[in-house]
C-alpha cells in the first residue's frame, strides 16, 4: 500500500503540473478550454485518490465538485460566452513560448527548493503534494501575468485555484469547511467574472485587457 | 458565561446579515438608507456591548482584547458612513448616476460587506477568517463597479484579479499553518482554531511557519495595499462610490491588517521561527516612500487620497513590524486615527466632487470661499492626515518616529523622509483645492456634514487629550501584540 499510494498520488500531482505547462502555451481559445477541462479532471482524480488513501470520504465530495463544476459547468459556460462574443475562433498571441516555458521551469524548481526543506518533518506524501501544489499555483500566476485576454486570465486563475485545492487535500484531515469554501469561492468568482465579461462586452466589443488599459491611458 | 455578551457577538453577524437580506428587496431609497443606517447603528451598539465584558471563546467566534478594538472601530465607521451615504446616494439618484435597482443592490452589498468584515474580525478559525475576507472582497468589487462606466469596470476588474490572487496566496499560507499545527494538535478543526493555535504555537514546525508567513504577508498584504501589490487600490478608490472609498480605506484595509497581526503573533509565539518584523518593516517603508512620491503626480482628488491611504497603511505596518509596547501602541493609535481621518476626508471629497462635477484637482479651486462648510472641513482633514498638530495623527506619527529613533535610528531616517515627502505633497494640493479664486460649481448638494465633523472632532480630541481609559486599553492591546 505504502509505495503504491505514494506513486499514484505522485503521478496525479505531477500530471497536474504537466497540464499546467500545456495551458501555458495554448494560443487557441477552444484549446485553452479543453486543456483546462483536462486540468480539472486530473485534479479530481488526484483528490479522489487522496480520499481513498486517507480514508476521508468527505474528500470524494470535493472530487465530485471539482469534476462536475470545473470539468463540465465552467467549460460549457466559457464556451457559451465565447460563442456569444464571437471569439471562439480567435488566436491569442502568446509572446515568447520558449521564454515562458523556461520561466515556468524555474518556478517549479523554486517551489521544490522552498517547500521540500520546509516540510522536512511532514509525511513524504504531503511533502511532494505541497511542492507540486505550489508549482501549479505559481504556473497559474505566470499564466495570468503573460496573458492579455480576459478569458485566459480567468482560466489562469482557475488553474491557480486547482493548485490550492491540491494543497488543501494533501494536508491530512483539513476540515471540510475549507474545501467547500474553496469550491464556493470559485463558483462566486466565476459568476462575478461572468458578469464582468458581459459588461465589458457591452462597453468595448472586446474582452482584451489591453483595451481596458487604453481606456485609462486616454483619460490621463 | 455572560449570556447577554454572547448574544451581542452573534448579533454583530445577524444584524447585518438580516439587514442585507431585507435591503435586497426593499424599494424606495429613503427607507432603504434609513434601514441601512439603523442596522449599522445597531451593530455599533452591539460592538460597544462587548467592551465591558467578553464572552468565553466559542468554536467559531471569539472576542479578545485585540479584535474588540477593530470591531468597535469598524462598526463605528460603518455607522457614520451609512449616515453619510444616505445624502450621497440621494444626490446620485437625483442626478441620474444611479438608478433605484442599483441603489437596492448597493445597500444590500453594504450590509453584506459589514457582515463579512465582522465575521473576519470575530472568527476563531483561520479558515473561516479567510472565507470572510474573500467574501468582503467580492462585495466591495461589486460596489466598485456599480457605476458601470468603462473606468469603473476597469477598476473593479483590476481589484478583482489582484484581490483574488492575494486571497489565493493567503489561502496557501493558511493551509501551511494548518500543516504545521496538525502534528501537534491532531487532525481536524482544532488545528485551525486561533485560541488553540496560540497556546501550542511553540511546538509547531518553524520552517513551515516561516514559509506560511511569507505567503500570508503577501496575500493579506495585497488587501492592505502594501507597495508592490497596491495597484488595485487607487483605481478602486477613485471609481467606486465615495462612501465605498471611505469604508475601503477606513475598514477593509484594517481587516486585512488584523489578519497579518494575528499571524504575526503566532510566529512570535514560536521561538525558532523567523522574526516577522523585518518583512513588515520593509513592506511598510516601501509603501510609505513610494506613496509619498506618487502623491505629487496625482491629478484626481480621490486617487490622491487613495495614495495617502497606502502611505498610512505603510506607516502602520512599519510600526507593528517594529514591535514592542511603544511602537505597537503607536501603530494601533495611528491605525485608528487614519481610519477616522481618512473616512472624514472621503466624506468631504464625495460632496466636493458632487458640487464641482469633477474629480480633477486642477478644476477644483477655492473651496473655502464657495463652500465654507465643506471646504474648511477638507482643510482640517487634510491638515490632520498630513500630520500637523493638534490632531491625533500628529501624535501617533510622532510616537512612531520617536520609538523608531530610540531603537533603530537608521530606520528612522527613511521613515521621516517618507513622512516629509507626503506632507509636502498634501499641503501643496490642499492650497490649490481650498484657496484662491473659486472654480465653477456644477450644482448644489444637500451635504450631510455631521458624520464628517464627528470624525474630525474625535481626531482633534485624541490629539489634545487621549482619554486615560482608551490609552490604558490601547496599551494593554499593545502589550498583547508583543
Amino acid at each position: 500500500m505504502g509505495t503504491l499510494a505514494f506513486d499514484v498520488a505522485h503521478l496525479f500531482a505531477g500530471g497536474l503540473v504537466l497540464v499546467s505547462f500545456v495551458l501555458l502555451y495554448q494560443d487557441r481559445m477552444t484549446g485553452l478550454i479543453n486543456i483546462f477541462t483536462l486540468h480539472a479532471i486530473v485534479l479530481s482524480l488526484s483528490v479522489a485518490w487522496q480520499a481513498y488513501v486517507q480514508h476521508a470520504p468527505h474528500l470524494y465530495l470535493t472530487a465530485a465538485i471539482a469534476i462536475l463544476f470545473k470539468a463540465v459547468v465552467i467549460p460549457l459556460g466559457l464556451r457559451r460566452i465565447m460563442v456569444r462574443l464571437r471569439i471562439h475562433r480567435d488566436i491569442e498571441v502568446v509572446g515568447g513560448v520558449g521564454a515562458t516555458m523556461l520561466l515556468g521551469i524555474c518556478l517549479v524548481a523554486l517551489s521544490l527548493v522552498v517547500m521540500l526543506p520546509a516540510t522536512a518533518a511532514a509525511a513524504p506524501l504531503a511533502r511532494e503534494d505541497l511542492a507540486f501544489a505550489l508549482s501549479v499555483v505559481l504556473l497559474g500566476l505566470l499564466m495570468m501575468v503573460t496573458r492579455r485576454n480576459a478569458i485566459s486570465q480567468v482560466v489562469g486563475f482557475m488553474s491557480l485555484e486547482n493548485g490550492l485545492i491540491l494543497a488543501a487535500t494533501g494536508a491530512k484531515g483539513m476540515p471540510l469547511v475549507v474545501e467547500i469554501s474553496v469550491a464556493f469561492s470559485v463558483l462566486i468568482a466565476f459568476i462575478v467574472i461572468g458578469i464582468f465579461l458581459f459588461r465589458i462586452r457591452e462597453r468595448f466589443d472586446t474582452v482584451d485587457i489591453q483595451e481596458l488599459d487604453r481606456v485609462r491611458g486616454g483619460r490621463r | 458565561m455572560n449570556v447577554p455578551a454572547l448574544d451581542s457577538v452573534d448579533a454583530l453577524l445577524i444584524v447585518p446579515a438580516l439587514a442585507g437580506l431585507v435591503l435586497a428587496f426593499l424599494p424606495g431609497y429613503r427607507l432603504a438608507a434609513g434601514v441601512n443606517c439603523v442596522a449599522s447603528g445597531l451593530a455599533f451598539l452591539c460592538a460597544c456591548a462587548l467592551l465591558p465584558h467578553r464572552p468565553a471563546p466559542g468554536a467559531y467566534l471569539f472576542v479578545d482584547d485585540l479584535n474588540v478594538v477593530f470591531v468597535v472601530l469598524s462598526t463605528f465607521v460603518g455607522f457614520t458612513t451609512s449616515a453619510y451615504s444616505a445624502s450621497y446616494i440621494g444626490h446620485e439618484i437625483a442626478t441620474g448616476k444611479l438608478n433605484p435597482a442599483h441603489v437596492r443592490f448597493y445597500h444590500a452589498m453594504y450590509q453584506s460587506m459589514m457582515f463579512a468584515m465582522n465575521l473576519a474580525l470575530l472568527a476563531n478559525n483561520i479558515g473561516l477568517m479567510w472565507v470572510a475576507v474573500e467574501f468582503a472582497t467580492l462585495t466591495t468589487v461589486l460596489m466598485v463597479g456599480i457605476h458601470r462606466t468603462p473606468e469603473a469596470l476597469e477598476a473593479a476588474w483590476k481589484y478583482f484579479i489582484l484581490g483574488s490572487v492575494g486571497i489565493a496566496l493567503a489561502l496557501f499560507g493558511t493551509i501551511l499553518v494548518y500543516m504545521s499545527a496538525e502534528p501537534v494538535l491532531g487532525e481536524g478543526s482544532d488545528a485551525m482554531v486561533w485560541t488553540s493555535l496560540m497556546q501550542h504555537a511553540a511546538a509547531f514546525s518553524p520552517r513551515l511557519l516561516n514559509v506560511a508567513f511569507v505567503f500570508l504577508m503577501l496575500g493579506y498584504g495585497t488587501k492592505v495595499g502594501l507597495a508592490p501589490m497596491h495597484a488595485w487600490l487607487p483605481d478602486a478608490h477613485a471609481e467606486g462610490p465615495t462612501p465605498i472609498s471611505a469604508v475601503l480605506s477606513g475598514l477593509l484595509l484594517n481587516v486585512a491588517l488584523y489578519a497579518i497581526l494575528r499571524f504575526k503573533m503566532l510566529l512570535a509565539a514560536n521561538a525558532a521561527a523567523i522574526a516577522p518584523g523585518p518583512l513588515m518593516i520593509a513592506l511598510g517603508l516601501a509603501s510609505l516612500i513610494f506613496a509619498g512620491f506618487m502623491l505629487y503626480r496625482r491629478d484626481d482628488i480621490k486617487r490622491l487620497f487613495a495614495y495617502s491611504s497606502i502611505e498610512h497603511m505603510g506607516i502602520v505596518t512599519f510600526a507593528f513590524g517594529m514591535g514592542g509596547p511603544l511602537a505597537n501602541f503607536a501603530g494601533l493609535l495611528h491605525m485608528t486615527m487614519h481610519s477616522l481621518t481618512k473616512s472624514a476626508i472621503f466624506f468631504a471629497v464625495g460632496h466636493v466632487v458632487q458640487v464641482k462635477g469633477t474629480q480633477k484637482i486642477a478644476d477644483i479651486r477655492g473651496l473655502t470661499e464657495s463652500h465654507p462648510a465643506l471646504g474648511w472641513a477638507l482643510v482640517a482633514g487634510v491638515m490632520a492626515i498630513a500630520g500637523l498638530p493638534p490632531f491625533g495623527v500628529f501624535m501617533s506619527e510622532f510616537l512612531v518616529v520617536s520609538s523608531t529613533f530610540a531603537r533603530q535610528p537608521l530606520l528612522a531616517i527613511p521613515l521621516a523622509l517618507g513622512l516629509l515627502v507626503a506632507f509636502g505633497a498634501l499641503l501643496l494640493r490642499l492650497v490649490g483645492l481650498a484657496f484662491g479664486e473659486p472654480s465653477e460649481s456644477a450644482g448644489e448638494v444637500e451635504a450631510s456634514v455631521v458624520p464628517l465633523y464627528v470624525h474630525l472632532a474625535l481626531v482633534l480630541l485624541a490629539g489634545l487629550w487621549l482619554e486615560p481609559h482608551v490609552a490604558a486599553w490601547f496599551r494593554n492591546v499593545a502589550a498583547l501584540l508583543g
